[in-house]
């Protein structure tokens, strides 16, 4: 089935370097202004998940939630984790390397969408 | 051009090539000696260093704060007001340095610093100043010989992490009611913009005792996390984005200390078919309404990023709304004749470009825009997009996510009720504007809108005393208006008996 969460190799590549200096991580994806609609980089169980957190998958070995409002809207869309040159970003661990993660989108075929579907997961 | 800017500027106050923090009325290194370089979007390259800051500045901060907190809190009212009055007069002395050291940093048009950013920063200090010397605690007369005392005491030292999109004004609506209210300040700008509030600070540092506001800058994870969880801070106040404001929640359930949050929306811009009812000043203004999304490059919280027009007018709206939009300047932001600016860092270019890209997969319309804008020289590799209109429809992520630039999504309502539906139909709740002729028609919408603030025949003001904040999950609490000040005091109940005779209990 289709992933929900995938990510570029430059993400991919900068989660290891992440891994590295602060252990095992973990991301949420976040909404609002400034730094929002982009997704955060913490160590693992930094952020407390909830009951209204939906797991989207994993990315390098790393949970991505988001919250379960969010996804209702975003759920006919698969999230591509990407990495840009970049500067701030709330707490996100990779602000300090001069980049940022960044969230681009696909919107799912049919073909996906009824997999997702059938699997319960729409 | 943005060099000899700058050596303009530095025979009038000191530009600095490299910025300590601001802690105890001091320019004080980083403990680790580490900097880091700030990039103005106007051309994508440096303009100075920063401080990068760690959890040892931010605790020699509070050191600061909490040696200053017992007599600035004690400090008249009338003396804190007068203070910061002198804050407005010097920033007001020196609007246009302010206002070109913002464009700067931020990458607005130098139009908005110098007739909105600044002077509506100027008037934040000069309003709580009054706010504080007209409060008054209250009384309450339980019976004959018992009486409830109610005095407003402040916090202490409380916590502000600041955001990049008006970074002085968002600045002054934080520290002018914590002042006012006589608390002392540990601040974080966003690493985005850290320059302009060291500016001000050179400027009006002078002003305050030492310690009661305090500077430090650096990334968030390294500075703002260890203000946000730290025990030595009464209250954490940060306007920014959902999962960091949930994160800022959880830190301070660690201390039980109370948090204000400003965290964006998705504001609607509804506009009835009376509009267009007569082609006169009225009509022009909604078109100058629709347009407003472009304002700091759609760079706003209340970004009115939906626009909702009434089917019966929508060709002939839209006919003339485009046109608007295609006439919004673009070039460079120190020039005053620039409307919109550059982006304010290279990620949020990206984020925007990604989003147009989105937008055009899930089937809306680009109706103009769409794309990077090109500028020549200096500018080249600044952060410049095109203002952009898509039409579609309101599930779409183009219109349920805060791009934070200047894309505009629209679509179209029958009537009321489906133009209240739309309107709602959002995690966010901030702002929201309504154009129409009909009085009845704007109180029925204005109250059934779910957002702190509905704009009516207006929009993108934000006076002194008009209480702004969300609904939602736009945030919690209520900036701009003296209600603030409840958010940086204790109430203190001295409950009096005036009997000598004994209560009859034991």
């Amino acid at each position: 089935m289709v992933d929900r969460v995938t990510a570029t190799d430059k993400a991919l590549d900068l989660i290891e370097t992440l891994k590295e200096k602060h252990g095992p991580l973990m991301f949420h994806q976040s909404g609002g202004c400034c730094d929002g609609s982009a997704p955060m980089c913490y160590p693992k169980d930094e952020f407390k998940t909830g009951g209204n957190d939906v797991l989207l998958g994993e990315i390098g070995g790393s949970q991505v939630f988001i919250d379960r409002d969010q996804f209702n809207y975003w759920k006919h869309t698969q999230l591509i984790i990407d990495v840009v040159p970049g500067r701030g970003s709330g707490f996100s661990l990779e602000a300090p390397e001069g980049v940022r993660f960044l969230t681009r989108g696909r919107v799912f075929t049919d073909q996906e969408s009824d997999e997702l579907e059938a699997a319960g997961a729409i | 051009m943005l060099h000899e800017v700058i050596e303009t500027l530095n025979s009038r106050v000191a530009i600095r090539s490299r910025y300590d923090n601001y802690i105890g009325g001091e320019w004080v290194a980083p403990a680790d000696g580490q900097y880091f370089d700030n990039i103005s979007p106007l051309t994508g390259k440096p303009v100075c260093q920063i401080a990068r800051s760690t959890a040892a500045d931010v605790e020699k901060a509070l050191d600061a704060a909490h040696a200053a907190k017992d007599s600035w809190g004690k400090t008249a009212p009338a003396k804190r007001a007068e203070l910061l009055n002198k804050v407005a007069d010097r920033m007001q002395e020196n609007l246009d340095i302010l206002a070109q050291i913002e464009t700067i940093d931020n990458g607005k048009p130098i139009r908005e610093t110098r007739m909105a950013d600044i002077p509506l920063a100027i008037d934040h200090f000069r309003y709580f100043a009054a706010c504080i010397r007209t409060q008054e605690g209250s009384i309450g007369e339980l019976d004959d010989n018992t009486v409830a005392y109610h005095y407003h005491e402040p916090l202490g030292v409380v916590g502000q992490i600041i955001p990049w999109n008006f970074p002085i004004l968002m600045a002054a609506w934080k520290i002018a009611p914590a002042l006012a209210a006589g608390n002392c300040i540990v601040l974080k700008p966003a690493e985005q913009t850290p320059m302009s509030i060291m500016v001000l600070m050179d400027l009006v540092g002078d002003i305050l005792p030492p310690g009661v506001l305090n500077i430090i800058n650096g990334f968030g994870v390294e500075a703002g996390k260890p203000l946000a969880q730290s025990s030595r801070i009464s209250k954490i106040a940060f306007t920014g984005e959902t999962t960091t404001g949930r994160l800022i929640m959880q830190y301070a359930t660690e201390n039980l200390i109370p948090v204000t949050l400003e965290l964006g929306g998705k504001s609607p811009n509804i506009f009835f078919e009376d509009v267009m009812a007569k082609d006169d000043d009225f009509f022009q203004k909604s078109l100058e309404g629709f347009a407003m999304f472009a304002l700091n490059q759609g760079e706003v919280c209340t970004c009115p990023s939906r626009a909702l027009v009434q089917k019966s007018i929508y060709d002939r709206f839209m006919e003339q709304a485009i046109k608007r939009v295609e006439r919004i300047r673009q070039g460079d932001p120190l020039d005053p004749k620039t409307m919109i600016g550059a982006q304010a860092s290279n990620d949020q270019l990206e984020k925007i470009l990604s989003y147009i890209d989105i937008g055009k997969e899930e089937g809306a319309e680009l109706l103009t825009g769409g794309e990077r804008a090109s500028l020549d020289g200096e500018l080249s590799e600044g952060y410049y997009v095109k203002p952009t209109v898509f039409a579609g429809n309101n599930k779409m992520r183009i219109f349920q996510e805060e791009i934070f630039g200047p894309v505009l999504s629209v679509t179209t309502f029958e009537d009321e009720e489906e133009a209240l539906e739309i309107a709602n139909d959002t995690l966010y709740g901030l702002g929201a504007g309504l154009w129409t002729r009909d009085v009845n028609t704007a109180y029925r919408m204005g109250r059934g809108i779910q957002a702190g603030r509905v704009w009516t025949n207006c929009y993108h003001l934000y006076p002194a005393h008009a209480a702004f904040g969300g609904y939602k999950k736009s945030g919690i609490g209520r900036e701009n208006h003296k209600m603030m000040l409840d958010h940086y005091q204790q109430t203190k109940n001295i409950l009096m008996s005036y009997s000598p005779k004994p209560m009859g209990f034991f």
